[in-house]
């Protein structure tokens, strides 16, 4: 086993489809999902902002379902199908979701950004054109700190309009 | 070739940052790298009598663990405080020692004991809990009101005061005061606030044995002042086997200026044990351990003839600055402070008292706006009283009060090259819709909502520069900033800047400036900061300075370019330098139209030599290449302005308090690109209206802090907001050839009073910061009892 990040003594398999593609990694058993897409993965995009599962900048998919992946034990998930930022390009195209952010400078420091964009993405699945109240509302799990929101919110909008 | 300043340009940086390609400090892992984590103080104060470390190195995976001796033995300097600031009685500001790891004395509950290196954090982690440290517990001071009055911490501060310092003349004041009508007067506790950047503080420091050199990654604005405090100061390494490297930085606030003990200690932990030495702050520890904001109580008061005139002012406030005196956390209660609390008006007579106290709490350094909050509150909320207690307009009393001419020559310390701050209010009374404001109430009213309007005008010093205004102040550093404009041979441009962006957009406003300046396509420029090995060295990003500063520096070295490009064209075309034109990235001859593009001579610079019927394109004496270096060093501050108003809601039943309406009228000078100013308009005042509404930090009587983590201290949330409505006017900056004036702090400035002054207009009474439901509905019960009493 390589030497990463966490020690332990437990091992666990942990098979997952990640981003479309398989994977199955040998890792200590209380390996959370956010530290096995980023230490084990290298997939550094899904971000760690706190640790009591507030801040919301580690947030992906799995099976379709927004989830903080810090809260999520990356064995429990077993056999999932996980989507992280790093995901959502297609044929080199960013998802309608990341080009809104961009057009309406839905982000400044980029740090809360995937958890932001990965959870709105999920809004829009649960309603095509949500108010600002409802994106607000939806988004209160997600902290940001350097947009005000606005311009996430209009961001929001924007991807509702094209998706 | 249509100009780029001005225009709504999409960010550069955005795509990596939203595809998930961002590279920021905790992202980067090194071939056998190792975890750091930090033993840290469970007390507010105590003695270390002893540490024993022999079962925590037994531990399994631990590669070394260090402490206050080892860090001593190997003469590791203290952290330290980078403005110096005398005493009203002329004595130097009091210091105490700031080791990197304590040995004899913890002084804040998440000071640095000792770390423990691993193999794994989590074995890291499980050895720290092995190190024991016997500790003698001692009476902590942790209220800022009543440090002076406490046990002293440091046996050589008594009082645990810093400084006692005064701006101002109390004689003049006095007279002022003598004459007045009437005195009103304030008593107010700015909140002390914990930045919290999103990506919390991180470093790995990677040293080579090969050529003794550290690489250090570092979550900076500031990575050329990390460099020189850890070389010069710290000791750690010389400048030269130093290479700091902040990369993509998740937000900064202030939080990020200056390295903390973490830098020093892994930088020095690396080159002990020939390996890479990671750390990434867990957010308790960020709360605990970051620099905190604010932290003032304030007395102050104001003196008014009955037509609302301003005779005088004067503040005396305590500032709390924490454990230590962190880098800049003199200057911000003081200068950035001082100067500015007289306000947007003309006041005849005023003067500034702050005493600056220790107490065992994390240490308090500037945060976004850095002593112009603070400033602004005092005198806005005190000038909205004022209104109050003359029967005035509160839009009256402030237009009576403004300056009208320009340069005006302010009470404390500044000349104001530019403004028009009675423009700024009506625009926003406008935009604002004032006279709809009694309709609106009345609406409120209907479904039993007070509604309360509250204004706040404000000015500021920043573009945080220039230097000899700054040294002869106390700032143990200039603060000029730097650039280097590098054609590359194949036409495409590199410009380095020493400021660093982390979240504010350099990327794009820097590059274009510099495609308007060169006729270079934007995407043809690439902006690079972050790296002390790459560009030159420069002073970083905070007290909104980039663009006027930094963006200035690559204008100048722009020019230089232009400049030298000019011979070079002159002696391909065959003609005069004099009849050499440029314009949109071309260099013309007018009389002939023979032109060469700025491509094609950069390219020729590059090779000056003749070669075959290709002449030497270089005039005599002229070096090869074409890359330009410029410093910038403005002759003033800037001095951006505004005027905002706040409209909120309260439930009388529950306390519960909305900002339903939010209007900010800003005047930024010359705007590069308006996408990313209203971006930072939004963050400040969401930043402000968090300090007015909902953040608060709190220490409890032992010095715990009871708010370290998102479950007990309150960020603002998507849903705390309404849509802001923004204006802009413009008075060009005079002091930088852009025009510019900083914008990054104007939110965080105006909005704590224009939401204060909103809730007492709604409640009716006075209420402090943050308006918690709990407040705000004790304050409506009291007032109802007034009410029924009265009737």
């Amino acid at each position: 086993m390589v030497k990463f990040f966490i020690g332990g003594k437990t091992m666990k398999k942990v098979s997952l489809e990640v981003n479309g593609k398989k994977v199955s990694k040998e890792v200590p058993d209380h390996t959370v999902l956010s530290v096995f897409l980023r230490e084990v993965l290298n997939l550094t995009g899904t971000h760690v902002g706190c640790d009591t599962s507030q801040c919301g900048a580690c947030v992906v998919h799995v099976d379709g379902k927004s989830i903080k992946s810090c809260t999520a034990l990356a064995a429990d998930i077993e056999g999932s199908k996980v989507t992280t930022i790093e995901g959502l390009v297609s044929n080199g195209k960013m998802h309608p979701m990341q080009e809104a952010f961009k057009k309406q400078h839905g982000l400044q420091c980029g740090f809360c950004t995937p958890g932001m964009v990965m959870s709105a993405i999920d809004l829009l699945n649960h309603k095509k054109n949500p108010s600002d109240k409802e994106i607000r509302d939806w988004l209160e799990g997600n902290i940001c700190r350097c947009t005000g929101y606005q311009n996430i919110v209009a961001a929001v909008k924007e991807a509702a309009s094209k998706m | 070739m249509a100009s780029l300043v001005g225009s709504r340009v999409e960010r550069k940086e955005d795509k990596k940052l939203l595809t998930g390609r961002g590279k920021y400090t905790a992202d980067v892992t090194f071939a056998h790298q190792t975890y750091a984590y930090f033993v840290r103080s469970p007390h507010a104060r105590a003695q270390i009598k002893n540490i024993d470390t022999s079962k925590a190195e037994k531990s399994s995976g631990v590669v070394a663990v260090l402490t206050g001796k080892d860090i001593a033995n190997d003469k590791i300097g203290g952290l330290i405080a980078g403005w110096r600031i005398k005493s009203e009685d002329g004595s130097d500001m009091k210091v105490p020692a700031h080791p990197p790891l304590a040995s004899e004395s913890v002084n804040y509950v998440g000071d640095h004991v000792a770390v423990v290196i691993a193999e794994s954090l989590d074995e890291a982690r499980n050895a720290a809990d092995l190190v024991k440290v016997d500790y003698k517990v001692l009476k902590a001071v942790v209220k800022t009101d009543q440090a002076m009055d406490s046990e002293n911490i440091y046996k050589d501060i008594p009082k645990n005061l810093c400084f006692d310092w005064l701006l101002g003349d109390r004689e003049k004041v006095k007279e002022a005061f003598d004459k007045a009508d009437k005195i009103i007067k304030i008593d107010l506790i700015n909140n002390r606030l914990i930045p919290n950047a999103m990506e919390p503080r991180a470093a790995n420091a990677d040293y080579n044995p090969s050529t003794e050199e550290i690489t250090l990654y570092t979550t900076s604005q500031n990575p050329h002042l990390a460099r020189i405090i850890i070389s010069a100061f710290n000791g750690v390494a010389p400048e030269n086997k130093l290479r700091v490297i902040a990369p993509d930085v998740g937000g900064g606030f202030g939080s990020k200026i200056y390295p903390y003990a973490e830098e020093v200690v892994c930088s020095w932990a690396s080159k002990k044990i020939e390996r890479p030495v990671k750390w990434v702050a867990d957010r308790t520890e960020s709360f605990l351990s970051d620099c905190h904001g604010r932290d003032h109580v304030t007395h102050a008061e104001l003196a008014v003839k009955n037509d609302g005139t301003f005779l005088g002012f004067k503040n005396e406030t305590i500032a709390n600055i924490g454990a230590y005196a962190s880098v800049f956390a003199t200057v911000t209660p003081t200068y950035l402070f001082g100067p500015c609390a007289t306000g947007v008006y003309k006041m005849p007579a005023a003067y500034s008292n702050v005493k600056a106290v220790y107490t065992n709490t994390a240490p308090v350094d500037a945060y976004r706006g850095a002593g112009r909050p603070e400033a602004t509150y005092t005198i806005e909320t005190l000038v909205e009283k004022a209104a109050r207690e003359l029967g005035m307009d509160p839009a009256e009393i402030r237009m009576k009060n403004f300056p009208t001419e320009f340069p005006f020559q302010q009470t404390l310390v500044h000349s104001v090259d530019s403004g028009d701050y009675n423009a700024g209010l009506k625009k926003a009374m406008e935009v604002g819709d004032y006279k709809g404001f009694e309709k609106r109430k009345n609406e409120s009213a209907s479904r039993g909502k007070l509604r309360g309007i509250g204004f706040c005008s404000y000015f500021e010093a920043c573009g945080i520069a220039p230097s000899a205004v700054v040294m002869s102040l106390g700032c143990g550093i200039g603060l000029w900033e730097s650039a280097e404009v590098r054609f590359n041979p194949t036409g495409n441009v590199t410009v380095f800047t020493g400021s660093h962006s982390h979240g504010q957009g350099h990327d794009t406003t820097f590059a274009q400036i510099a495609a308007d300046r060169l006729g270079v396509p934007l995407e043809n420029i690439e902006i690079s900061h972050g790296d002390t090995d790459k560009g030159p060295f420069g002073y970083g990003t905070y007290g909104s300075r980039s663009l006027t500063v930094g963006g200035t520096a690559i204008v100048k070295a722009c020019d230089k370019i232009v400049a030298k490009g000019k011979k070079v064209a002159a002696k391909m075309l065959e003609v005069n330098e004099s009849e050499v034109e440029f314009k949109d990235g071309e260099f013309i001859v007018a009389k002939s139209n023979k032109k060469k593009t700025i491509g094609e001579v950069a390219f020729a610079c590059y090779l000056p030599g003749t070669y075959g019927e290709v002449k030497s394109p270089l005039p005599e004496g002229e070096e090869p290449g074409l890359k330009e270096t410029s410093f910038f060093d403005p002759g003033n501050f800037s001095f951006p302005a505004g005027s905002h108003i706040c409209e909120v809601e309260v439930d009388p039943e529950t306390g519960n308090t909305e900002v339903v309406k939010y209007t900010a009228v800003d005047d930024f000078g010359t705007i590069i690109n308006p996408l990313i100013v209203e971006g930072q308009v939004h963050g400040g005042l969401a930043q402000g209206i968090g300090q007015a509404l909902y953040e608060n930090c709190h220490y409890d009587d032992s010095g715990q802090l009871v708010t370290a983590s998102y479950m007990d201290y309150t960020m603002p949330r998507a849903d705390n907001f309404p849509e802001f409505n923004l204006g802009f006017t413009c008075t060009p900056a005079t002091s930088n050839p852009l025009g510019t004036k900083g914008c990054g702090e104007a939110g965080a400035i105006a909005a704590p009073p224009a939401v204060m002054n909103a809730v007492m207009n709604a409640v009716g009474t006075e209420v402090s910061m943050p308006a918690t439901a709990e407040k705000v509905w004790k304050a409506c019960q009291k007032m109802n009892k007034s009410n029924s009493k009265a009737a």
